[in-house]
């Protein structure tokens, strides 16, 4: 996106404010270590960023400052974005809140407007062209950076949501050949379309031949989800693999029977333990104490 | 494509390689029925792990095999079915009911080994 777009009145001020542009970043670039440490003492005037150093904040500001003159130089945003995407990264993992970056942004603006007016102030048209060409540039470049900032929290939370997606459905290899998927919270159609994904998934991978799935912590569901299951268990047994269901709620074990389904082909067991036991039996384990075993 | 059958000690592989057409299952069923008797097979194996989608008609003619083949004197696991197949299968209702099914080749021979299918003699 170039600058120039955005300026607002078209072709007649689109000259003048090219050469004011260039004016403009003349000046920044000579006032450069005087208004980088003017921001910098707004920044911790405001109390903005805490979550950083002095040091680092000095740091950051300079790279925007650069930045910042940069874009307005070369009249395009990429090296912007890219730099405001970079520093969301650094930053957003030690707390720095949307509040604070948009704040600091908007002090930038603040100090070069100022400074403009310190300079310009005693021509009042000359300092409304270079306010003309400045204006829509920094608000651009603020936009950028804020969208830059926000859009990366977004995505963090996106990643965080997936990461608690996949935790949310273990599917734990107890011994050889034998899968347990504890089921813990409400189960939504999405969440039970991807349970059974990971579990088929699993038997696969494990070459499990038994599969507990232990559904003590879902205190209900409704006839839908509990089609759902019903399906995975008949879609595991065509993998070769039997489902133990263990686990059911009085409310679940109504649901079950009300939608009629076949219990020919749903083995279910009081609790975890009784169905790991049922699970050892059908793969022909036996489990005693040392010392009975010892007598045997 | 016509489907191989693989005749492996007392057991029939049939591996089936691409999406079949309905006059190739049946062709399969005429074939792996008949084979049965004349080798003396004990068990069948039909693997489909090439495929990647399955109908009503190819399941329906799956199961009619595995009972025709049971009525012949033998048994016959289903391996290989991909997850997501299953899925899918069982979506339609298609269950493959009665049949044994089994995780890939192995896991299919092994059920046979351990499962000690009445033999004759074998």
């Amino acid at each position: 996106m170039a600058l120039a777009e955005i300026t607002h009145d078209g072709k007649q001020t689109f000259e003048p404010t090219t050469a004011m542009l260039r004016e403009l970043v003349a000046h920044l670039a000579q006032n450069r270590t005087q208004l980088r440490e003017e921001w910098v003492r707004r920044i911790t005037e405001a109390q903005l960023l805490q979550a950083m150093t002095k040091d680092e904040i000095f740091a950051e500001a300079t790279s925007v400052y650069d930045s910042y003159v940069e874009a307005l130089e070369t009249r395009t945003l990429e090296t912007l974005t890219t730099y405001a995407q970079n520093l969301s990264e650094r930053i957003i993992p030690r707390g720095v809140e949307t509040h604070e970056v948009v704040g600091i942004v908007l002090l930038l603006r603040d100090v070069l407007a100022r400074s403009l007016f310190a300079k310009y102030h005693t021509d009042s048209a000359l300092l409304n062209h270079v306010l003309d060409a400045y204006e829509p540039a920094a608000n651009a470049i603020a936009i950028t950076v804020s969208v830059g900032f926000v859009r990366e929290r977004e995505r963090v939370i996106r990643e965080q949501q997936e990461a608690i997606r996949e935790l949310s459905t273990p599917v734990l290899q107890v011994r050889e050949r034998l899968l347990i998927l504890p089921i813990i919270g409400v189960i939504d159609p999405h969440r039970a379309r991807q349970l059974t994904e990971q579990l088929l998934r699993a038997i696969r991978a494990n070459r499990a031949k038994v599969v507990v799935i232990d559904i003590t912590g879902v205190a209900a569901m409704d006839a839908n989800v509990a089609n759902h299951l019903v399906l995975t268990v008949e879609s595991a047994r065509l993998l070769g693999a039997r489902v133990i269901v263990t686990g059911l709620s009085p409310e679940i074990a109504q649901t079950l029977v009300n939608i009629g389904v076949d219990l020919g082909k749903m083995n279910t067991v009081g609790d975890l333990q009784g169905g790991i036991e049922e699970a050892e039996r059908l793969l022909g384990y036996k489990v005693m104490p040392v010392a009975e075993a010892q007598m045997a | 494509m016509e489907v191989p059958i693989l005749k492996q000690g007392p057991y029939l592989i049939a591996t089936i390689q691409s999406a079949l057409t309905d006059k190739d299952i049946v062709q399969l069923r005429d074939a792996l029925v008949e084979q049965v008797g004349k080798f003396r097979a004990r068990g069948v194996i039909i693997d489909l792990t090439a495929l990647d989608v399955m109908d009503s008609f190819a399941t329906g003619m799956l199961q009619d095999m595995a009972h025709m083949v049971r009525l012949r004197g033998a048994e016959t696991v289903i391996v290989g079915i991909q997850p997501d197949v299953a899925f899918a299968m069982v979506h339609m209702g298609l269950t493959l009911e009665g049949v044994t099914t089994a995780l890939d080749l192995e896991e299919g021979l092994a059920h046979f080994e351990c499962a000690g299918v009445p033999g004759r003699g074998g």
